[in-house]
Formats: structure tokens, sequence, C-alpha cells
């Protein structure tokens, strides 16, 4: 099983997060989500708890934050699953980290829009500043995963470092994002070339008003 | 009804019968993997795919798909041919094809499927996949390796046993099934994942490279672990029985059998008593069956007609008749089976028995459990409390909390309660269909409790229309035949020790407090070296239920014969004839010289044994004392130690150390 | 299929005019709030559009023609009419939105719900009215995470507005809505999946029947409908049905959202009218292919899950349902990734053979053993390093995964192969060829 990660030894981390306990404001948070839910179906809740606990990790960690197991299993308290059914839950989905991550998670896609406009040359960028697939870099800073197809085609290739988006990325861009973050600046996120979201770049072919107020096409219907 | 066609053939299949089942009607075998008559349905091996019209023009998943009227089902077209080959490739590529050292061959659904429906040879040519080993516990061995993802185990331990432990974790080609963190499942009921397995992922691990199926004599039996009378069949090479399976039996066992039922036949060739042994100088030493009968008569000869039985829990009635027949020829009258102390009233049977049946108990829809661990004291009976409970049925409580691997509503622990359940048990109870009530071993240890259990029966309205809701739960395999032969004594064993019987006989019975009966010659006659055999004068050698046949009768009333499988070991002989040979000696010569004869004799003094199936017993209780208060306990403290075979069997001793004890076992490197 | 001659070109109905796009606030040069989103026209007297009546806004809808925009094309007023009219015994019925966009060249809902959620949530008012649901619950990719804080906001904006919660823009109609994020599994896109994965299960899909709109989310009657589908339903009201319908060929209605990814100059997403021809589509919008039009080697016109298309066929072929499903392919969500002549096609493919192993939820056996067995096998295509009859017996195995599983993955994994064999088999000749040093292809004697 190369790509399916291994649990981290038990009881090292069972003695550092068996004590986890919701922060005060995610314990407010938590009660607000399950409460999106039926009554009795408190299940439901489990993935976004499973994010908002891995995020809290994140935050202790000064990291992007994974799931210990005693973490997946105070969920599944809370939501009178059982553990099992909690776990399967916490495998099956890829966004939640199974082992520690770095403070970045570097997540670049190489499925196939990306590719076809250089994922190549964005790993490529990577691997130069030391970064190996599948590993977090020796200073903790950065943990580098290909990950499959993050709906941005149209601005690809891009990765995603922790919650930002890096679109319409080159050998170099990505490059100067990496050592900005290295060097504690925070990038300029979205597109790396002059370009507005999706609309083609160097301006839209369509809905030319809308770039400079918000126009309502209602009085021309 | 709707009428399908199959394969050409119109037939009428009953309203919500799937696909499947109608193909099954018509005769037609379909392939399945993770389909199982009792588990719900995954449809994921994609094996069972057949043609059906109308429908999408490709082949349906027949476990799932509802028979429907009007369809056109076809098992032998080439769509249906072609898609059962191209899943058995697809199952078999990553498979390691292993059947040489792998103890399913022989029974494997992957094995025989393959022959029927797969292709000659593989076009795979890439790696084949590997997967970690997971640990599972002391009785199911895991090769994960060899798993197609079916899912059984995972339904099975959710849905069955109550304890989602078993999981399916990642995703893809990278899914496995693991228990969770793959520690050891902690079910009494795990062993049965290993025939839910269609391949040989989980087999048992006490059986492992034992035997080949076909080199095994099999023998239909009937289980003695518990009063549940589990239909099994045991599994014997030479003078060996090598495993229990269970059999279908929907009113019984459905085709479960607990941990215990299975796995402590390890313990049929261990601290045998395989020659008789007289005490001398305080020490028991082996000697002469001649010699054995010898002290024996001595003894009795002193005795005169102080002469009583004591029966244990493993008997069948074949024994307990002729031990009853060479007590009575004595002149003596004191026989007693319950061996701890139970002296509840045994006037009529129907207030001791298990009256709902046990697959009534399916139908219930408000349950209160009085005094009882029903996971320890009968796992098969816990199974269908929870299938009524998905169902719908309520489950209300009495007694020492514990996991039932269900939601029970714990009303308390005191006796008292019985006299004034809560309101809202007592409504619910009131609005019920088929109230149940089911009083255990903690309930029969307490004096008057039986009495309240039994008033329950007016207060909670119990009995309706052919329907009987009071259920006491016995665990002892021999208890409802021992009291249909007379096995009990008004006070109970504590009068009989007080009569101070001069000649005792002990028939396997390993759980008497023989310090009561100091003044008493005790004869054992028991197949396994325990308590009873350490108290014991003279040790006559008996036979193991696996030894000779019997007739049992379980919890429900329902009488049930089981085959000799084995010989018993040594110079260990069948009980009766034990008996047969004794008296003879004693110059008390009973009427039987074979079996065969004992059988009659016995059916004419107890007709009820004759045949088959439930006893009629007639609903009228005793009037019994009330007001019992003080706690309940339960009388099992260690479910996989109950008895003198288990407790002989390293199975069994690892699994109460693991499971109930939490000791660790390393795995050996293999 | 291979072989199907091109439909005939399509009279093209014309560049859409900007007054009869849908998202005028595509691309985000303006603010998504709701105060934004009202000057733009969203919530305009929604009162008004609830108040024509269940029965009639479903009319209204399949009168427009709108096909499901998230790659099966149902019809959408049909799906919505398939919902009870009344619960017989108690239960809820509910609406589930699909926003977990995750096929391979997609990446339209990440516009409308960055740039224009007012328009989806309005959307899920009224077609959550129309079907009778108690709410709505959008199920958002994981990995959309800026947008999933966008569109929390967005529906706590139309909560403070009262215009969705207890008497819905004061319809006396109760509905709400919520968010559920995904958390990276592209499986859920898949309907009953998607149903499992808000009910905090893993996420395979069920087996159906039953449909979800018998049983699906908690055992409930459910639609499931994509973002785009429900997010066009309120300008489909307020201008007619006539309005939408008057774009596209018969059964091809309306505006779409394309999504242009690849080796085109200019990479966009933009909305035109369905049936636009390609070339047309591609020089209008994306500055043409990179290299020009000789350029172009294929395209997959749908999404990954499509087979490609080679550029001769493609290049002035209707971009709509029909026109595509003539060329042995499919609008899918009109995602169009456009791979010039520099394409390694067969590592194109391969990698999509990759992502459907990655994506594979592991339930049923054709999908869970076929997407690693079918990527293996591209991957040595890729190098050439396989035998010849390796391709017809890759085919087959495609063969063996398509209609044998129990959602549409295992199809999805074995198409874009298909395609790809049929036409780009002499590619794969060749590279097996010079891997053997050149040497000329033999059937191997057995």
């Amino acid at each position: 099983m190369a790509d399916a990660p291994q649990i981290p030894d038990e009881a090292e981390v069972r003695a550092r997060w068996g004590g986890f306990q919701w922060t005060p404001e995610n314990a407010e948070q938590a009660k607000k989500v399950i409460a999106r839910y039926p009554e009795g179906r408190q299940q439901s809740a489990v993935m976004p708890l499973l994010d908002l606990a891995q995020r809290q990790v994140g935050a202790e960690t000064q990291t992007q934050g994974w799931l210990p197991v005693p973490v997946i299993e105070y969920v599944a308290d809370q939501l009178d699953m059982p553990y099992m059914r909690a776990y399967e839950v916490a495998t099956f989905y890829t966004m939640y980290n199974l082992a520690p991550v770095g403070r970045y998670h570097v997540q670049v896609c190489g499925t196939t829009p990306c590719m076809l406009r250089g994922s190549d040359d964005v790993l490529a960028a990577c691997r130069n500043k030391g970064l190996v697939k599948g590993h977090t870099t020796p200073d903790g800073l950065f943990t580098l995963t290909e990950v499959e197809c993050l709906g941005a085609c149209t601005n690809a290739p891009m990765v995603q470092i922790n919650d930002d988006n890096f679109e319409d990325l080159t050998y170099d861009s990505m490059t100067a994002i990496l050592e900005d973050l290295a060097s504690g600046k925070q990038p300029r996120v979205g597109p790396q070339i002059d370009r507005q979201t999706s609309c083609p770049e160097g301006g839209p072919t369509t809905l030319k008003e809308m770039v400079s107020e918000n126009h309502d096409y209602r009085g021309q219907w | 009804m709707p009428k399908v066609t199959v394969d050409g053939v119109e037939i009428e299949v009953p309203a919500g019968a799937t696909v499947l089942q109608a193909c099954e009607l018509a005769g037609k075998e379909i392939p399945r993997f993770c389909y199982h008559e009792r588990l719900s349905i995954a449809g994921n091996c994609r094996m069972c795919l057949v043609e059906v019209k109308p429908g999408p023009p490709k082949p349906q998943a027949s476990c799932a798909l509802p028979a429907a009227d009007g369809q056109e089902i076809r098992t032998d077209s080439e769509m249906v041919k072609k898609a059962r080959e191209g899943v058995m490739e697809f199952l078999l590529i990553n498979h390691p094809l292993d059947c040489p050292i792998c103890d399913q061959g022989g029974e494997c659904d992957l094995q025989d499927q393959s022959v029927a429906y797969g292709r000659g040879g593989s076009r795979f040519h890439e790696n084949k996949r590997a997967v970690t080993e997971k640990y599972m516990g002391p009785i199911v061995k895991t090769v994960m390796t060899r798993c197609i993802q079916c899912t059984r185990c995972v339904r099975f331990a959710e849905e069955v046993a109550g304890v989602p432990e078993i999981g399916a974790i990642y995703r893809g080609e990278n899914m496995q099934i693991t228990t969770y963190l793959e520690h050891a499942a902690q079910s009494e009921l795990s062993g049965n994942v290993v025939d839910l397995c269609p391949v040989g992922a989980l087999t048992s691990r006490p059986y492992a490279f034992e035997a080949r199926p076909w080199e095994l004599k099999k023998t239909f039996a009937i289980d003695v672990m518990d009063a549940l009378g589990t239909n099994i069949r045991l599994d014997s090479r030479g003078r060996q029985v090598l495993r229990v399976l269970p059999r279908v039996n929907d009113d019984v066992n459905e085709e479960w059998a607990s941990d215990k039922t299975r796995h402590h036949v390890d313990a049929l060739v261990r601290k045998r008593l395989d020659k008789p042994y007289v005490r001398r100088d305080g020490k028991l030493v082996p000697v002469s069956w001649d010699e054995a009968f010898a002290a024996v008569a001595e003894a009795a000869g002193k005795a005169g007609s102080s002469v009583a039985a004591v029966a244990g829990d493993l008997l069948d009635c074949e024994t307990m008749y002729a031990a009853r027949e060479l007590v009575r020829a004595l002149g003596g009258t004191m026989l007693e089976g319950r061996q701890t102390g139970l002296a509840y009233d045994v006037s009529n049977l129907a207030a001791v028995n298990f009256n709902s049946t046990i697959a009534g108990v399916e139908t219930a829809d408000v349950i209160l459990l009085v005094g009882t661990n029903l996971r320890w004291e009968a796992p098969l009976v816990n199974t269908r409390v929870r299938k009524a409970i998905k169902k719908g049925a309520k489950v209300y409580a009495v007694g020492p909390e514990t996991d039932l691997t269900y939601k029970a509503e714990w009303l308390g622990n005191d006796a008292s309660l019985l006299g004034k359940l809560p309101d809202a048990v007592v409504e619910a109870f009131k609005g019920a269909q088929r109230p149940l009530v089911i009083v255990g071993g903690g309930v029969l240890a307490k004096d008057g409790a039986h009495g309240d259990t039994l008033a329950l029966v007016e207060t909670l309205g119990l009995i309706k229309d052919g329907w009987n809701g009071y259920n006491v739960l016995h665990f002892a395999a021999a208890r409802m035949g021992g009291l249909m032969l007379g096995f009990a004594t008004d006070g109970g064993i504590r009068a009989m020790a007080a009569a101070a019987p001069k000649l005792l006989f002990s028939l396997g019975a390993d759980e008497v407090d023989y310090s009561a009966f100091a003044g008493s010659f005790k004869v054992y006659v028991g197949h396994h070296g325990d308590k009873g055999a350490h108290a014991a004068d003279v040790i006559l050698p008996g036979a193991s239920y696996a030894e000779k046949a019997g007739t049992y009768v379980n919890l429900e009333g329902r009488v049930q014969r089981g085959e000799k499988a084995v010989f018993a070991p040594g110079d260990a002989r069948e009980d009766w004839s034990i008996f047969r040979a004794l008296s003879q000696v004693l110059g008390k010569t009973l009427p039987f010289d074979s079996f065969e004869q004992l059988r009659a004799r016995m059916f004419a003094d107890v007709p009820a044994l004759a045949s088959e199936g439930l006893v009629a017993c007639d609903w009228a209780p005793p009037s019994l004392p009330t007001g019992a208060s003080g706690e309940f306990s339960y009388p099992i403290k260690d479910f996989y130690l109950t008895n003198s075979i288990c407790r002989a069997s390293p199975t069994m001793q690892r699994c109460s150390a693991e499971l109930l004890h939490g000791e660790e076992f390393a795995e050996a490197a293999e | 299929m291979s072989d199907a001659p091109a439909p005939a070109p399509a009279p093209f109905v014309g560049p859409l005019d900007d007054k009869d796009r849908i998202f005028t606030n595509l691309y985000g040069f303006q603010d998504w709030g709701i105060d934004a989103a009202m000057k733009r026209g969203d919530w305009d007297n929604t009162k008004a559009l609830l108040e024509k009546g269940q029965d009639a806004i479903i009319e209204e809808m399949k009168a427009s023609g709108l096909r499901g925009r998230g790659g099966a094309g149902f019809p959408t007023g049909m799906k919505w009419s398939f919902m009870p009219k009344e619960s017989k015994d108690g239960r809820p019925s509910f609406l589930v939105i699909n926003a977990d966009e995750s096929e391979p060249g997609s990446c339209k809902d990440r516009e409308i719900i960055r740039h224009d959620p007012h328009k989806l949530i309005e959307g899920a008012l009224v077609a959550g009215f129309a079907m009778r649901a108690r709410a709505a619950y959008i199920y958002i990719r994981g990995e959309f995470i800026y947008e999933a804080k966008v569109l929390f906001a967005a529906v706590e904006q139309a909560y403070e507005k009262g215009f969705i919660g207890k008497n819905a823009c004061g319809s006396g109609y109760d509905f709400d809505v919520f968010v559920h994020r995904g958390a990276g599994a592209y499986i859920c896109g898949e309907e009953t999946a998607q149903i499992e994965s808000i009910e905090g299960k893993k996420g395979q899909p069920r087996l159906k029947p039953p449909f979800p709109a018998g049983a699906g989310l908690y055992g409930c009657p459910t639609t499931v409908n994509n973002v785009e589908s429900i997010a066009v339903a309120p300008t489909i009201l307020r201008r007619g049905a006539s309005w939408f319908s008057g774009f596209g060929r018969e059964n091809n209605k309306g505006t779409k959202l394309f999504q242009i990814s690849g080796h085109v100059n200019k990479p966009a997403v933009v909305e035109e009218s369905m049936g636009i021809p390609f070339r047309e589509l591609i020089d209008r919008h994306c500055g043409g292919i990179r290299g020009g039009w000789d350029n172009l080697l294929a395209v997959i016109p749908g999404g990954s899950s499509v087979p490609l298309v080679p550029a001769e066929q493609i290049m002035d072929a209707p971009m709509d349902f029909d026109g595509l499903r003539a060329l042995g392919s499919g609008l899918g969500t009109a995602a169009v990734i456009v791979m010039d002549k520099s394409t390694d096609i067969v590592r194109a493919i391969s990698r999509i053979s990759y992502f459907y192993k990655h994506e594979s939820c592991g339930q049923c056996t054709p999908c869970r053993e076929g997407t690693g067995w079918m990527w293996r096998v591209m991957e040595r295509l890729r190098t050439g390093d396989a035998d010849p009859s390796e391709i017809d017996m890759l085919f087959e195995v495609t063969k063996q995964v398509e209609g044998h599983t129990i959602c549409a993955l295992g199809d999805a994994a074995a198409w874009p192969i298909q395609g790809l064999i049929r036409h780009f088999r002499p590619e794969i000749e060749r590279r097996i060829a010079e891997n053997r040093g050149g040497a000329p292809i033999m059937e191997a004697a057995e």
C-alpha cells in the first residue's frame, strides 16, 4: 500500500493528543455545525467537525494540521458514532491528513488540464526547492503532495497551499511563491499573470461593461 | 405475486423478492460473493449480474433488484457470461492465488466460482497488490491480500454482532478491511466472519493449517456451551474433533455460533480423564475399571439408600436418565442439577421456560430484561433482541449496567423495582402487541425475585392470544432436560447437602461447592479434570458431548438430538454404559443393554423427550412469594470459561485473557 | 460510434448578447455581496416567482428545455416533477445542490459560487419551493475553501434579508439553505454518494433503486441538481421559458457556461449559446488554438470522462449534447480540454486514468480492480513497454468495467481510454515499435 498513509505510532500520539478538546470558539462552532442537520442526524456533522479539528490541531502545531487518532475519537464521541465509522470517513477523504504535515501543504494539481499547461514545471520548481512528493522538508516548512483536479482548470496550472489557490503558474512564479513563503512573505493569491480570475487573459470578450461598474443588463431585456 | 420469466420459464415469485431470489426459485444458480441472506444487501461484488428487460441495456445486479411483474430475466445470455467472466477476472487479478497454502482451499467460494465462471488464464501482467496483515483477535486469522472487499464481515459486525469495529478504510484499490486500529474484535460472535468470508482472507486462527475439508468426517451435533442448543457440525479426523461449525436452524441459531461454541474443541483432547481413578491416602491413583467399580461398590454397600446424584451443565438426557435409574434402584431420591445453589420453584415447567421461543423474540415490540447479561448468557438470543430493535422494539433492563451491543434503557439494579416499574415502562407494555420479559440467572439466584417476575405476567400483560412473553433464560445445556427428568430437589443443592448423602454421584458437575459434601463418598463421572474430579473419591472417565449420542432440551424446551463424532479417549466410556456396568456390579442391573433400549425406556418414562421439537408445557404458574429487594448480580463472570471444557481450552483461555482482561499477545514472527 | 459521421454544422444562432447572459458577474469584476447582486437583478421580487405556484414553475422549467448542467443532461423540469406533491408519511423532501465540481476540466460552478452566489441561493429557494422541499443542502467540494467562505457568507446575507428561512421572501414558505463542505472525493459528485457523504459516511454510491426521489437524503425524497441548473432557474422564470429555449438547437436549448482549458491561447470560462461551433467558441473567446488551427490535435469536449474527439471532427461541430454525442463523445459539463500537437496524447489520457484510479471509491469490483489495471497498462503504453496485443486487451478490459459498476465512475474511467484507442491506435503502436528498436510489429506466435 505504497500510497496509503501509515498511521503514526499510537502510544506517542495518544500521549500528545489524548486530551484534545475544542477551544471555546471551536466548541461554539461545532454546536453551530451540528445544528445544520436534523435531530438525530448529527453524524452528518462528522466531515465539518473533522475539518475543524484538523484546523485546530494545525493552529496548535503551526502547520496545516492533521488528525491524530484520539482527535478522530473525540469527534466521534461528540457525534455518538462508532470510532470505526469516523475513522473510515477520515481515511476516505483526501483532505484529512492522517500524518503530520508541514507549515505549508503544497498541493500541486497534476491532472490532465494542469499537466497540459505545465504542471511538470510547477513540480520541477518544487523539486528544485527541495520539496519531495509525499514528504515534509527537514525545516518543517513544506509538505508536497500531487493532488487531483482542484477545479481551476482554466487557470491551469495551479497549486493550493493551505487555504489559498495560486493559479496560472510557471516555473518562475512557483519558485517565487515558495521563496516568499519561506521568507515569511505572503505571495499574491490567485492568478500569477495579469488576469482577472477566469476571464480571458488581456480582458473580457463579453460583459465588458462589468469591468468598471456593476452594470444592470435588465434594461436591455 | 409478480410473474417473471427466467431463461424463458415463467414463474411466480413472492412479493418483495429480488431478481436473484427469483432466479433461484427458477432453479438457476446465481454466483455471488457479497450477497448473504442474513445481511443487508451491498451489491458491490457484481458477480450476480443478470440481464433484465425492461431495463437499461446493461447487466443488473440481481441481488439488489426487486423482481417486478413482467420482467424477462436471462442468466444464460452472452452478456451475462461476459459480465461474470469479467468480474471474476477482476476479482482474481489482485488475488494471490495461493490456494495450496490457504485454509479456505476446498471450501472457497472464489475457488469454486472461478472454476465455473472464470477464464482459463490470466492477462494481468502487473504486480499484484499486497495488503498488510490485520490483527483481528484470537479467533480470526487474517491474510488480507486474499480479501475481495465483499464487506460481509463489516456488515455482520455492525448488523448482527452489534459491534461496529470492523470497517473498510481508505478507498479505491487501497480499500482495506480491518478492525478498528487493528485491535481484536470485542465480540463473542467474531468467529462467524470466518464462515461468512467467501475467500481465505479471514480464517480460523485456532484451526489454522489443521486439516483440509475433504479429510473431515462431518457429524451433526448439539452444542452444550450454553442452553441455546446451537445446531452444530463436528468435523473430525481420526479420533479428534478439529472444528465446530454451525448448522442452519432458523428456529434456534439461524446460522451463527458463538466463539465459545466454535472454539472450545481444542479442549476435547486436553485435561481429559482417560482412565479410572481411586483416592488412596488422599491421592487419586489410576486404577482399572474393576478396581474402581469395587471401590464404588464398597461405598454403596455402606451408603444404603443414602444416595444422591448431581448433574453437571453439559449433560445429555440419556446420561441423566441412566444415573437417575441407578440412584432410584439403590433406593435414593435426591437428584439435583442446579449446581450453584439455585432453588427456584419447578412445579410448572412453563414458569421456568423460554415461552416466546427464541425466534419469537424477533417479533417482540417491548422488551424488559431482568437480571440477565444476555450477551453472555445466550449470545444468540441477544442477536434476536437486536433484530427486534431493528424492527422498532424498545428495550428496558433491570440489572447492573453492561454493554449489550444495543441501547437499552437501564431502569436500575434493585429487585424492588419489579414491583414498582416506572409508569413509562408500564405504559409501553400496555401498548405492546408482543410484550416480552426475559428473566435471567440473576433473578433465579435471588429469593423471591422469581415470584416478582411472574407477577409481571399480570401487571404487564405478557400473555396474549397465541403469545406468552414470559421467558426464563437458562444457560446450562442440561437444565431443561434435567428438570424434565426430575433433577431438582426442594431447597436445591443446599437441602441435598444438608441431607448428607453417603454416596454422591457427580455427573460432570464442576460448579458444585463440594466442601458441603465432605461426608459423602463422591463418585465423579465426567470427562475433564476439573473441580469435580479434584474433589472425587472415585473417578469414572466418561465421554464428552462429542463422543456420545444424546438428547438435549434447549432453553425454549426444544428437544434435539446430537450424534457421536468420535470415540472417547483412552479407557473413557460413554456415560450411560458406565452406569449400566456399575449397576451390575452393585447388583442392581439396570434394565437396558443398549443405548437404543435405554432411549426406549426413557421415552416411555418421559414421553416429551420422544419427539424432537418443542415440548408442550401448560402455563400454570405457581403462586410464589414476591417483594424481593437488593441488587442483582450476573452469574457468569467470564464468558469464555464457564465450564470444564472451555476452562481446559487454550483458545478460550486466551480469549479470556486477551478480550476480557486486556492481556496482550505478541504475534509470532512468521 | 467511432465512425459516426460528423453531423451537419448547425445554423449558428449568433454570438450571445451580453443582455442574454445570465451570469453577468462571472469574472468577479464586481462585488458578490447581496446588495450588488440585487442591483444586477437577483432577488428581484422573488415572491412573485413563487406565486406562480409549484406546478407552474415546473411546467415553465420543462418548457425552457433546460437539461441538467452536471453532465448527464437529464431534463431539469422533469426531474423536479418526480418529487412527491405531498408527504404521505410525514417525511420531508430535500433539495441537494451538487457543487462538488471535481471533473477534470470543469470549473464553472466555482465561478458561480464565488462571484454570483445569490443566483444559486435564489435558485435554491425557487427550485426547493417547486419540489416542495423543506431545505436545500449545498454540497461544495472541500477544496473550494474560499468559495465556501463566500457561500456561507452569502447564505447568511440571504437569511438576514429574510429571503430564505421562515416565510422566505414573504411567500409564507419556510425554506432553509445549508452548506455542507466535502473533504476531497470526486465520487461525491455522484448523487447518491453525495447523499451518503452528507449523512456523514464514506462517499460510496448507493444501489438504485431506490432512487433519491423516493428515498434519498435521510431516507426522504431528494433531488440532486447541479449548481448551474439551479442558478439559471430564477432568470428562466423571470424571462420566460421561450426566452431560454430561443437559444440552441432542438433538444439542446439555452445558454451554457463553457470552460476552455488546455492549449488555447487564452483559457477562459464563458457563457455562450448551446450549440456554438467549436471553432467559433475558441476563436471568439480564447484567442484561437495555440499555434493555430493546424496545430490542433484533439479535444476532450466535456470533461475528463468523455472520449476525446480528433481535431478534424470537432473543428466545426456544434457544442451541445446531441452534436457531441454524434461524434462519439459528449457535452458533459462543457469542460473543453484542448490539446495541440505538442501533447503526449497517451500520457494525457493515462493521467486521466490515474485520476479515476485515485478517485474510485473501492466499493464495487470492476472499478476498484479495473481502474488500477487500466492505468498501469496505460502507463506501459505511454512508454511503449507493452505487447501490441495489449491494446486490444486494454480495450476489452474497459468494456469489462463499463456498464458493470454501481455508479458511472466505471464508465467514466473506461471511455477516455476507448476514445484514445479508437482514434490514436497508430500512435500507440508506433511507441511499442519504437520501444522495440523499430522492429515491425507482428503478432506473437503462441
